[in-house]
């Protein structure tokens, strides 16, 4: 007799604990997605911003070109965050390149319209690289909890896909710093 | 944007992390932001519009140090009927890693949630082993941020997870106008000491003990303690030869102290641990002051190693006595702390810090989400 209780007793305390876990990793889930969502939004402004400042005839036409293809390569691969790290990294280095330093960007805050962009994209950049950081932040947290074996054997998670954090050359360029 | 942003400490009693929130709330309304801070509020009358009480203070030994927080049913209540009647974008709690306000409304919102680390304490015992009651509300909190590297270190090895770097920032401005007090400054010089004067982190003690040296030197000296505390205590205990030379001001307004600032010659600040930015610091460089503080790490930083305010080694008395006495005789050394000093606390306005952290605030936030009281997060964090 005793021992039925006692089983039953122990099963109880078992099955909240796996409820509870199974809410967690819900509430983890939902702020991966949330942080994915704004982590998109972030970079598809850099780059349309990026887009604006290539076409806006401040920068010569050859660092022009290499600014719009980059910006436009990385509209191309919204969504996914592995194969969007590549054409990123690429539009970081191409601002880098064309206006990174600390006296190209003085030249861009010269006229009222180059500094109205030279805001924008300066916040875009380090915007983008906030919401980075943060939505890697979630995706260690949640992998962490399904990384648990109890997670594993009672699949938790159900067919939640395996989250991915992303991995890109984000570093705000030197001219942008403290702007 | 609407801001709502969580003080975990008495908005009564002066405090870094208090004056932190204030002048970010300023700053942020500068910036055309509706802000609203709850705290906990011993004194009610005389509150700034944009500050909601949520209830008195109670003193609790808290990781080494009496910490004035307010929890319990009734704060939880009174933090769910804010964020309800808030409509928030975003909600901003400070120091969410201890037993207070913050960690409840961590525990009660549901949407974008920032939080802000500002100390580099030590992890307590209860913090390694129940560590797992504060999990959920830490889950919640999608931007971190930290004052300073230590705090950030802090963040890193306790709870885990990164953080953005955006340290505190000073309202150069207000210190940079104000007059000394009545008969200051004097020619026999004047030091001044600023803080809680029964809390041992402060240092007051090192400066006490360093005392008989530097009125042996400087006969007319005298040394302004600024600061709330037991001053009777204090008074008693101190030797019969600096009696004379000390001057309580107790707890001070923020005008007295500028007023303060602009009356000595010198400000010291002798911490020995447990502070992560030297906000008062800052603003003693952009009062024009120099200042003159222990070693610790820092301290160090904001002084750039010495370049914009002088170093003593940490506890060290005679160092201290040493190293002001320099101070005091040296006007072409003080000349050069005064102009390093208010260039250092430039490059920390509030303009600048406030913009970093409304960035913060827009890579966490949801189109068209408002922040939520979460019921089901109140009695049952884990089970949610």
């Amino acid at each position: 007799m005793w021992i039925v209780i006692g089983v039953v007793i122990v099963l109880i305390i078992f099955g909240v604990y796996l409820a509870s876990t199974a809410g967690r990793l819900d509430r983890l889930h939902h702020r991966v997605d949330t942080a994915y969502a704004s982590l998109n939004e972030q970079l598809l402004r850099r780059s349309a911003i990026a887009l604006e400042v290539a076409m806006s005839g401040k920068l010569d036409p050859a660092a022009s070109l290499v600014l719009a293809d980059a910006a436009i390569r990385a509209q191309e691969n919204e969504g996914d965050p592995v194969d969007r790290a590549q054409p990123e990294s690429d539009l970081t280095k191409a601002l880098a390149a064309t206006i990174g330093t600390r006296d190209e960007v003085a030249v861009l805050f010269e006229d009222n319209e180059g500094r109205q962009l030279g805001n924008q994209l300066s916040s875009a950049l380090h915007r983008a690289a906030i919401s980075r950081r943060f939505y890697n932040d979630a995706v260690r947290a949640c992998r962490a909890v399904r990384r648990q074996h109890l997670v594993r054997w009672f699949r938790l998670a159900g067919h939640t896909p395996w989250p991915q954090t992303v991995e890109m050359d984000d570093e705000v360029p030197e001219g942008f710093e403290g702007r | 944007m609407r801001v709502g942003i969580v003080c975990p400490y008495d908005w009564s009693a002066p405090g870094g992390v208090k004056q932190h929130i204030r002048d970010l709330a300023y700053a942020l309304q500068d910036q055309g932001h509706e802000v609203s801070v709850l705290t906990p509020c011993e004194d009610e009358s005389d509150l700034e519009p944009f500050v909601v009480s949520a209830g008195r203070p109670i003193p609790v030994p808290y990781n080494g140090s009496v910490a004035r927080l307010s929890f319990g049913p009734v704060s939880a209540a009174r933090v769910r009927r804010w964020v309800r009647d808030g409509e928030f974008d975003v909600v901003h709690v400070h120091e969410p890693a201890s037993p207070s306000l913050s960690v409840l409304a961590c525990w009660v919102c549901d949407g974008p949630l920032v939080a802000t680390w500002h100390s580099s304490s030590e992890r307590s015992r209860a913090m390694t082993a129940f560590y797992y009651l504060l999990q959920t509300a830490m889950e919640k909190i999608s931007g971190r941020i930290a004052v300073s590297e230590k705090a950030r270190q802090t963040l890193v090895e306790n709870v885990g997870g990164d953080a953005v770097l955006i340290p505190n920032g000073v309202t150069c401005k207000q210190f940079e106008v104000g007059e000394p007090f009545e008969g200051y400054p004097r020619p026999g010089k004047t030091i001044l000491f600023l803080g809680r004067i029964d809390e041992p982190r402060k240092g007051l003690h090192v400066l006490l003990e360093a005392m008989p040296t530097i009125v042996g030197e400087f006969g007319d000296i005298r040394l302004l303690i600024a600061g709330p505390g037991d001053i009777d205590g204090v008074r008693a205990s101190l030797a019969p030869e600096i009696a004379d030379h000390v001057e309580f001001l107790g707890l001070i307004s923020e005008d007295d102290k500028v007023r303060a600032f602009k009356s000595a010659d010198v400000y010291i600040a002798p911490n020995t641990g447990g502070e992560s930015f030297g906000i008062v610091l800052l603003e003693s460089m952009a009062a024009g002051t120099p200042v003159l503080a222990s070693d610790i790490e820092a301290f160090a930083k904001v002084l750039e190693y010495g370049e914009a305010g002088a170093l003593f080694a940490n506890e060290n008395s005679n160092e201290l006595a040493a190293t002001l006495s320099t101070l005091l005789t040296d006007e072409a050394r003080c000349e050069a702390l005064r102009v390093g000093g208010f260039r250092r606390s430039r490059e920390f306005d509030w303009a600048s810090v406030a913009r970093d952290v409304v960035r913060v605030y827009e890579a966490v936030l949801q189109p068209g989400v408002k922040v939520e009281a979460d019921f089901s997060g109140q009695v049952f964090g884990r089970f949610g």
